[in-house]
């Protein structure tokens, strides 16, 4: 895989656009019948429709705009995107997280502290003293610019739980996936996280990171991907962290282009397929997570904000949010769904069965 | 019938086996699942050992299957390579040291 520099949007690309990639997931091996849609699949199993639970949490995505154009990016994310959440649609957003039964609120992007409001954004949201507060940073970013070397300072007055992406423990195969200098860039910051306590053993500043493939393959047992990438990042750089999330790779955006550009697509598909684990659809995130978009609407997943396939509710829009309107929904499915539910299960936090 | 020997496809068929000899099939699965086990080695080190012997076997879909397997592990593509070389050092081997058997007939016969 190559690192590109534009997001598919900017490129102009067919693949850009959320109706594209849904045709490309629903046509072929899927019409065909060669492998089964995922509402047969599940259906086999009477776990047709999947409904929502009860909202354990909230996933905010507060922009996509990033400082690295990672190869798998399912954002599409890159320094082009300019959407961006506002103050206004942050403010609807804190009135929901005051009053929100989730135990998680979850901040995410593109890189979230590109938003020029982020860090208003997490001291009001901070006041409401939600039990796990999570900041998805890339890492890169507290080394990307001055303005930003103070970011573990600022996540550790406000109790952060730091979770960032780390592919590999080696410089080869990180640059690869996300770019010339990010192994050593987010080398830096760990050691920085570090040195303010975060990810130290018994330490309570929270930081976990995540694993996912640089390629067209599934990735492997969580526990046994922690240990190697524990006894690797200590030895090596004497860094200290406290879990991994092993997620798999979903068949959209910028990782459905690598697929059909590298001729994977079909095996990939054929992949997750067989790995299919009915147990771990029990507990597949969409069943207690809602995911807000840069412009406050509501999707199931992250995933399904960027295919643009909204909540199946009369609730649309977090100016509107009613947590009890929204329990019970039918969850919005399409065959990227089957990446939730291979093997141990994926979300974001890590397997689920 | 294709006109090739091997078809990539027919890897995920290898399951199939079963349906002309079932038990002795279930046999072969279950022990080949077992002796994967993590155990007193890793799964990574077995899983190595196996993209090692796929080689000196020449089993393309073993190979296709091991390489995979070892990517979900971690394991880079430098251990990748250092694997298939104890294959291949173990294979010459085994042919150079037969010319101890070749100098030995050569010393009875013309010594």
């Amino acid at each position: 895989m190559a690192t590109a520099t534009k997001s598919l949007k900017k490129q102009g690309s067919e693949l850009a656009k959320s109706n594209k990639q849904l045709e490309i997931l629903s046509n072929g091996i899927f019409q065909n019948g060669e492998l089964p849609t995922f509402k047969k699949k599940i259906s086999e199993t009477n776990q047709f429709p999947l409904k929502a639970k009860k909202l354990e949490i909230l996933q905010i995505n507060v922009g996509y705009m990033c400082n690295q154009v990672c190869d798998h990016c399912h954002v599409d994310a890159g320094p082009d995107r300019k959407e961006i959440m506002t103050r206004d649609t942050m403010r609807q957003c804190l009135e929901v997280i005051k009053n929100t039964g989730a135990h998680t609120l979850d901040l995410t992007g593109g890189a979230p502290e590109m938003n020029p409001d982020f860090r208003w954004f997490v001291e009001e949201a901070a006041k409401a003293g939600i039990k796990d507060f999570i900041v998805r940073s890339n890492l890169t970013i507290i080394r990307a610019n001055k303005k930003y070397y103070d970011l573990p300072d600022f996540f550790k007055k406000h109790n952060v739980h730091v979770v960032s992406s780390m592919p590999h423990w080696t410089r080869g195969k990180t640059d690869k996936q996300r770019g010339d200098g990010v192994f050593d860039k987010s080398i830096k910051a760990l050691q920085e996280l570090n040195d303010r306590g975060y990810g130290m053993p018994d330490s309570d500043l929270r930081l976990d990171l995540v694993y996912n493939p640089s390629g067209a393959f599934l990735p492997g047992d969580q526990a046994s991907m922690e240990k190697d990438f524990k006894k690797a990042l200590l030895e090596d750089f004497n860094i200290h962290f406290h879990n991994l999330f092993a997620i798999t790779n979903l068949p959209i955006a910028r990782f459905l282009d690598y697929l059909i550009a590298s001729e994977n697509y079909e095996d990939y598909m054929y992949q997750l397929v067989e790995a299919y684990n009915p147990a771990a659809v029990e507990n597949v995130m969409c069943t207690n997570t809602l995911s807000v978009s840069w412009d406050g609407y509501l999707f199931d997943c992250d995933f399904n904000q960027m295919l643009e396939l909204p909540v199946n509710s009369k609730v649309k829009h977090i100016s509107e949010y009613n947590e009890d309107l929204l329990e019970g929904r039918n969850i919005v499915i399409s065959q990227h769904c089957y990446g939730c539910t291979a093997g141990a299960g994926s979300s974001c936090q890590g397997s689920v069965a | 019938m294709s006109k090739t020997y091997y078809d990539p496809a027919d890897l995920r068929k290898f399951g199939n086996i079963t349906e002309w000899s079932e038990e002795l099939g279930n046999k072969f699965f279950d022990y080949y699942g077992k002796v994967f086990e993590e155990g007193a080695l890793t799964a990574r080190e077995k899983s190595l050992i196996a993209l090692a012997v796929a080689h000196t076997e020449q089993c393309p879909y073993c190979i296709d299957a091991y390489t995979k397997d070892g990517l979900q592990r971690g394991v880079t593509k430098e251990e990748m390579m250092e694997a298939i070389h104890v294959g291949a050092a173990i294979k010459s081997g085994a042919t150079l040291v037969h010319g101890v058997q070749m100098m030995n007939k050569v010393n009875k016969l013309d010594g």
